[in-house]
């Protein structure tokens, strides 16, 4: 065993048991974690290669709350600009150039809206990454082909009323090619 | 009902996508890959001399002097920054228009775009003459005073514009790839491959309540790169358009500068299609000439749009009754200049117009051709624009000419090793089409659907 990967054993997130089923058809995964949810449970996951149609629904994932951040953080690139451009041109070293007034504000504009756009833009990356917990070193991955051609759901061992046998037999009923005990 | 062309061609499914992406990535390219790395490299060397001589003995190695103080660097810099649009009209602004076929080549304009602007980025810094003081261009606290940037100048603009635009464009385009990375890092056999397309993915596992995240941030960022873009280029204009120079101080800058910029870019685009296509054959399926034709038809609109442009200026020089204003296009068009004009309006105006006819459109050779004509072209619209105002002004005992020395073509020839060096290594290092993406218009087009849910 490498340096390398002691340290990596070091820094990888906490993972949880369950049980993994693998679809070969997006739409039968989609059915399926309706079914899933259906019969009570909350905390599995579904992962696909590409964001599927309809599966926010069939999860019950309210919508992303993300824009609500932007526009706060947009605001706020405007509200620093306004501020800063002011504060440094009309407050700590006013400056007369062109005959213009200290606070020469159309001037201003092409900076304030460029930092609206730029605290906006990070701002969202930024929730983003918080929000799905990345960056992650090494996470399990429950089947490579998940992010090419195939499509899973996961239950986890505490999930609410979980039952690894009847989680293996409804999935194996919704059309499951592979059911597992796995990692995620 | 009207039926649509597939936008995938080769009845290809989920497994083969992935498979045919990757490819470029995981085996190695073909000798004319190589080659063309050799040449990029070749520019680029000639660039870094040429570049390194001029910041070494100073800026009278090129050919900018009175009255004509900016030349190549402006030019060129207008120039690569141009290029840059239409990358992020084809990620963002198609998207919001719901334009499915932008698909399978966005990630590579997108490249483009960061490269591009990475390319333009390096001519100002060089220009201000003292590239080692350039970080006086922003506004950080200094023991100066501290005194502050003039932020009533266009220039101080441009530089918000221009660092804003690289950095919002490298995290789009870098966001959108995290997912193909992760793909990539999945399909790894060797240890080190998997960890480093491990740290470059973060970690993704493509779970719903992610992806329901993700697709929202990439429209958020569609929204804000899309008046971000058109922002750019007119602020670039007011580079000029702010000054108080006939042939400079125009209203129409703003639309017109961005009408070339998207005229340029998308020719650009065409260009690096047309290699990549021969450079990756199975990438043919995927880079279809139905795209070609698409962008092919922004070029042509765009070019009327620019030659629109053109003659408007000269109306309103002729309609405002100023001579100076109606000197300046005179000696455009008919002045020591004049064959730089011509050249400019045969690149820019003529001779798209053979798109107007579907064999053009639809030809690789030709449409490649035309692409390179394009660029040569809105080049020159540049050099009118910045050293036909300058040679020329108000007084005539103010005249001069511009002439460019060899340190000059070598920055011009060189840059473009700098951006296709960059271009080259990333589409073997990334993948350069959408894996994900591609997957969601996989049906479009196609009989009946696999699924017929639409």
């Amino acid at each position: 065993m490498d340096i390398i990967e002691v340290l990596l054993q070091k820094v990888r997130p906490k993972s949880k048991r369950g049980v993994a089923g693998i679809w070969l058809d997006e739409h039968k995964l989609v059915a399926a974690a309706r079914k899933v949810r259906e019969s009570g449970y909350t905390k599995f996951e579904a992962i696909s290669p590409f964001p599927l149609h309809g599966i926010d629904e069939a999860m019950g994932i309210p919508m992303s709350f993300i824009p609500w951040i932007t526009l706060i953080f947009g605001l706020f690139g405007f509200a620093f600009g306004t501020w800063f451009t002011w504060w440094a041109s009309a407050v700590d070293w006013p400056l007369i150039i062109g005959g213009k007034p200290m606070w020469s504000l159309p001037a201003f504009v092409p900076i304030m809206f460029e930092l609206t756009i730029l605290f906006g833009a990070l701002g969202s990356v930024g929730a983003l990454l918080f929000l799905c917990g990345l960056p992650q070193v090494d996470p399990p991955v429950i089947d490579a082909t998940l992010s090419s051609h195939r499509f899973g759901l996961f239950v986890p061992e505490d999930d609410t009323g979980f039952n690894s046998a009847q989680i293996e037999k409804l999935m194996r009923d919704l059309g499951a090619i592979e059911v597992k005990g796995a990692e995620f | 009902m009207i039926s649509r062309n597939p936008l995938v061609l080769g009845q290809k499914t989920y497994e083969t996508i992935t498979k045919d992406i990757c490819s470029l990535v995981e085996t190695f390219p073909s000798p004319a890959y190589y080659l063309g790395v050799g040449g990029a490299q070749f520019l680029l060397l000639i660039f870094l001399f040429a570049q390194g001589m001029i910041v070494w003995y100073g800026m009278g190695m090129m050919g900018v002097n009175h009255p004509v103080g900016w030349g190549t660097d402006i030019i060129t810099f207008v120039f690569w920054i141009g290029i840059g649009h239409a990358g992020t009209l084809i990620s963002a602004i198609l998207f919001l228009f719901r334009q499915k076929w932008r698909t399978s080549i966005a990630r590579s304009a997108e490249a483009m775009t960061v490269f591009a602007v990475m390319t333009a980025g390096t001519f100002p810094i060089l220009h201000t003459g003292r590239p080692w003081l350039a970080y006086w261009l922003l506004p950080y606290p200094n023991q100066r005073g501290p005194l502050w940037v003039n932020f009533r100048s266009p220039l101080v603009w441009d530089v918000f514009a221009v660092s804003t635009y690289a950095t919002v464009s490298a995290v789009f385009w870098y966001i959108g790839m995290v997912p193909d990375l992760a793909t990539i890092r999945d399909r790894a056999q060797n240890k080190w491959r998997k960890r480093l397309y491990g740290i470059a993915s973060l970690g993704w596992r493509g779970t719903a309540r992610n992806w329901n995240h993700y697709e929202m941030v990439y429209m958020l960022l569609c929204g804000l790169s899309t008046p971000l873009v058109l922002s750019v280029h007119s602020i670039v204009s007011f580079d000029f358009a702010v000054a108080a120079l006939p042939g400079w101080h125009a209203t129409i800058f703003p639309p017109y500068f961005v009408a070339g910029a998207i005229f340029s870019g998308f020719a650009m685009v065409v260009t690096l299609m047309a290699i990549i296509r021969e450079l990756v054959p199975v990438f043919k399926n995927y880079i279809t000439l139905d795209h070609m034709e698409a962008m092919n038809k922004i070029i042509m609109t765009t070019g009327l749009m620019v030659g629109y442009a053109y003659g408007s200026e000269f109306f309103v020089a002729w309609y405002s009754g100023v001579e100076y204003e109606q000197f300046t296009f005179i000696n455009r068009a008919f002045g020591p200049y004049a064959w730089a004009y011509w050249i400019m309006i045969t690149c820019n105006v003529i001779i798209p117009q053979l798109f107007w006819f579907r064999y053009f459109r639809r030809n690789i050779p030709w449409m490649f051709v035309i692409s390179i004509f394009v660029n040569i072209g809105m080049w020159f619209e540049r050099f009118e624009i910045t050293v036909t105002s300058l040679h020329r002004d108000f007084l005539p005992s103010n005249w001069g000419m511009w002439i460019p020395t060899l340190y000059d073509f070598g920055a011009i020839f060189g840059s473009f090793g700098l951006f296709f060096t960059l271009f080259l290594v990333y589409i073997r290092l990334m993948p350069a089409i959408s894996i994900a993406e591609v997957k969601t218009v996989l049906n479009v087009g196609r009989e009946g659907g696999t699924h017929g849910h639409h």
